[in-house]
């Protein structure tokens, strides 16, 4: 079996929660016998050079070191196309950072605001033409490459994969992460929407990231429920075990990590320390990441005259996540809609209790985590307080939430995800046989 | 007699560093040395050395006729030491030429006045010594942070001992009024009032370059023209503007070099106007009448009022976490603390989480190291966080250790003694604690 799969950042520059679970999927399905054909838009490394650049496994691949995949990792071929791609991205951002790149120098790298997108060159600014353009390439590599299936994650990467089919005769599995009503609430993008549909529609079979997303594939989008399959998100076991930071304030530490969008829930996370800042003075809250919601909610924390004990750390990399949770007591993720949200899974992998709402995939699965109505900030403030200073339930949520974790592993849903190709190549060949 | 008073503001504010949340309780060097040390000598190198080699020659030439005043804070003094000595030199020869007054004002271009008294006396004192130790000179007027002024600050002010205090002549508190007379505090009719016509020093200090100006390009004749058309009765006409007018807010390229050596001469061939410093102007007037400040006025912005330093959310949270520190402040001695909490009171951190985009957003932004008021705004909390942090904990230590067994013993003696006495059928005491 042989997937090519349209996927989207590969190490060493991981940046969010899509990145990571490509990443840790294609792992698993090598373990499970698969071999991969991972193509993916890179800005980084070939900006001169050609559009397709077949990228040196050893260069950017697995951890050498674990043993367990010493074995299967030639089996991964990865392909780089030239192309500044990005996942959550919506058509007006992708224009402002397009057009903040062609400005020459400016001075972001030591901002708050610093965001992941670090464009550079000239591109053009109509997202869709260059989603259009990273379709035509993948034509191009699906006609120059052997493979049994097609696998594309979100909508950003579906024209590419229907391309990949028209060229291949291949089947077409659309994974979806997200919708666009995750992203955008009620206010839609229609034009996102209809690549989206179509993606959905023109797909031999869906994965779903939750029963949650399921839900909203079958209702919003119309599709019928026998195509859709839940595969839920897993975590990649820590490579070595962090020695926990030194902490060097003695106030408690509640931490927010993710974009600043309507989509997590960033206000509702300041209502909530607001009202724990009532009770309780040593305590510190910390929002990590950068979003378009951001000096909306900087200007909510003045108000409230918290901006004593409310810190922006702004967007950080793999390392510094790493660090902040080390430093933390507990973790929130008031999202108001969150398909998945690998996060969590990260916090508890660090010892980190954590409260999550239950508008999240990641709800489904998580025993040892509180859950609550992003809307209802009673309930996180409550939560929280009570984790702080409880040390009964934060204590067996560190126990039984790490086993709990160690528990998802990529390596089952990569073989739930094998299955699924498995299904639709059969019945593609039965098919071809019986006509 | 009719005369031009010159003030210049000479400030620069010790600038912080990027400081990051991960940062808090670990490391406690706030500032950006390097940019304060290459600010420091471009303004030097550009705007201070020249132009006070100008105002020597100046006085020279003239003699005792050319004079000018200077307000210099604690936070540029501190820096010139440190990186432009050269720079204190000269300012210390124009001390010593007898023609150039120095005023008082607080150490750290602070906005202590609006807060705090005790705060306010502490930095005027402050800025009195470093003055006394540089210049030789003994404050006796006074110019407040952005010429803020009020009512309620010309209590402090005359309390202090100042004769004399400069703010704006601005148009809500004079009305129909003309600046150009000496006036006098309505509350403390002692200290006089120097008023900034603003029209006269921003045609000098805003317009001069400006091209789109109708009466671009600006003259010396030109200027003591416009001197002569004011009514012959007017007194006084105070100029007061930044000292970085000179070389860096007007590049030597547009002639303001030339425009300010040119001008003693044009107006003492041309005019009856003679040059007095702030403190000869107000012994040489008599004030015409007092004026009411309810409201604190400042020489920013269109509004002249508060709003580029306080009023909108980020500001007031800063300003309140910074001033809620000052009782643990008094109970500290230790001398890095101090400094910072002088550093951290600067005016200029408040400006740069100005959100008053538009209508003086250009201004804002020459000055503005950030790139919005958001990033001002977390950037000095967090460092006032971790400046927090180091002051708990020294003041809480000492504190729990020597005071509350002392208590303890007291308060058992008080009672008894209480006790006894009524029990003898004296009159009850009542104690104060």
């Amino acid at each position: 079996m042989k997937v090519l799969m349209f996927g989207w950042e590969f190490p060493p520059h991981i940046s969010g929660g899509l990145g990571t679970a490509c990443y840790g999927l294609s792992k698993g399905l090598l373990y499970n016998g698969v071999e991969v054909l991972f193509v993916v838009p890179r800005m980084y490394g070939d900006e001169d050079g050609e559009s397709i650049r077949l990228i040196d496994a050893s260069d950017v691949l697995l951890d050498v070191n674990e043993v367990k995949y010493h074995e299967v990792w030639r089996k991964l071929t990865v392909i780089g196309v030239h192309s500044i791609l990005v996942p959550y991205m919506s058509p007006e951002e992708f224009r402002r950072a397009s057009t903040f790149a062609s400005l020459e120098k400016t001075d972001i790298e030591n901002s708050v605001f610093k965001t992941k997108f670090q464009f550079s060159g000239k591109y053009g600014h109509d997202l869709f033409k260059e989603v259009a353009r990273y379709a035509v390439v993948a034509a191009k590599i699906a006609a120059s490459n052997e493979f049994d299936v097609i696998h594309a994650h979100d909508w950003l990467t579906y024209p590419a994969a229907i391309a990949a089919r028209e060229v291949s005769g291949k089947p077409f599995i659309a994974h979806v992460h997200a919708t666009e009503f995750d992203r955008s609430g009620e206010h839609v993008n229609q034009d996102i929407y209809d690549m989206e549909r179509q993606g959905m529609q023109a797909a031999d079979k869906i994965i779903a990231v939750s029963r949650l997303t399921r839900n909203i594939i079958i209702t919003r989008y119309g599709i019928h429920p026998d195509k859709v399959k839940v595969v839920h998100n897993a975590v990649m076991p820590m490579t070595q075990q962090h020695k926990r930071p030194e902490r060097y304030f003695p106030e408690k530490l509640v931490t927010f990590l993710g974009r600043v969008t309507f989509q997590k829930g960033p206000d509702y996370f300041v209502e909530a320390a607001y009202k724990v800042l009532k009770k309780d003075k040593n305590v510190r809250f910390v929002m990590a990441g950068t979003g378009d919601m951001l000096p909306k909610i900087i200007r909510r924390v003045a108000q409230l005259r918290i901006g004593s004990r409310f810190h922006f750390s702004g967007f950080l990399n793999a390392r510094e996540v790493d660090h902040v949770f080390g430093l933390s007591d507990v973790y929130v993720m008031p999202s108001v809609s969150e398909p998945f949200g690998i996060s969590p899974l990260e916090a508890i992998r660090s010892n980190v209790p954590v409260i999550i709402s239950k508008q999240s995939g990641v709800a489904e699965i998580l025993r040892h985590a509180l859950t609550v109505d992003f809307w209802d900030v009673d309930d996180i403030a409550d939560k929280i307080y009570g984790l702080l200073h409880y040390q009964g339930i934060s204590k067996m949520f560190i126990h039984h939430g790490k086993d709990e974790v160690e528990n998802l592993k990529w390596d089952d849903a990569a073989w739930k995800v094998k299955n699924v190709y498995e299904e639709v190549v059969q019945r593609k060949n039965s098919i071809a046989f019986q006509s | 007699m009719r005369s031009i008073c010159f003030y210049f503001q000479v400030h620069q504010p010790v600038r912080l560093r990027r400081y990051r949340f991960f940062e808090i309780g670990k490391n406690h060097q706030y500032y950006d040395d390097h940019a304060n040390r290459t600010i420091m000598q471009k303004v030097a190198a550009k705007g201070y050395l020249p132009t006070n080699q100008m105002l020597l020659d100046l006085i020279r030439e003239y003699g005792q006729q050319f004079k000018v005043s200077f307000s210099v804070t604690g936070t540029a003094l501190v820096q010139m030491e440190k990186y432009s000595p050269q720079t204190l030199e000269s300012f210390q020869k124009l001390a010593a030429t007898g023609c150039v007054e120095f005023l008082g004002e607080t150490y750290a271009h602070s906005l202590c006045s609006l807060r705090s008294k005790d705060e306010f006396v502490n930095q005027v004192g402050l800025h009195r010594e470093k003055i006394r130790e540089h210049f030789g000179q003994d404050p006796t007027v006074f110019r407040n942070t952005e010429l803020i002024y009020s009512d309620d600050i010309s209590e402090m002010v005359e309390e202090m001992g100042f004769k004399a205090q400069l703010t704006e002549g601005a148009k809500q508190i004079l009305g129909w009024k003309s600046p150009n007379y000496l006036y006098c505090s309505a509350r403390r009719p002692k200290l006089k009032l120097l008023l900034k016509n603003y029209r006269l020093s921003d045609d000098i200090a805003f317009r001069f370059s400006n091209r789109d100006w109708p009466d671009w390009p600006l003259t010396s004749e030109k200027f003591v023209g416009w001197l002569n058309q004011l009514p012959p009765e007017e007194e006084i006409v105070n100029l007061f503007m930044d000292y970085e007018t000179f070389g860096e807010h007007q590049w030597a390229e547009t002639g303001i070099f030339d425009f300010m050596r040119h001008l003693p001469k044009a107006l003492f061939s041309n005019s009856t106007y003679k040059f007095l410093t702030p403190s000869e102007a107000v012994d040489s007037f008599n004030p015409v009448g007092p004026i009411h400040v309810p409201f604190p006025i400042s020489w920013a912005d269109e509004e002249r009022d508060l709003t580029a330093w306080l009023g909108n959310d980020l500001q007031d949270d800063a300003f309140d976490s910074l001033y809620r520190l000052e009782t643990l402040i008094r109970n500290t001695g230790d001398k890095n603390l101090l400094k910072d909490w002088e550093y951290l009171q600067t005016s200029d951190h408040f400006y740069y989480m100005c959100t008053k985009f538009f209508s003086d957003g250009d201004v804002h932004k020459y000055f503005n190291p950030y790139d919005t008021p958001y990033e001002a705004f977390i950037n000095y909390m967090n460092v006032l966080s971790d400046f927090t942090l180091r002051l708990e904990k020294t003041v809480s230590l000492p504190l729990e250790i020597k005071v509350q067994p002392k208590k303890a013993v007291v308060k058992k003696k008080s009672v008894k003694t209480v006790k006894s006495k009524t029990i003898n059928g004296a009159e009850p005491v009542v104690r104060k604690k």
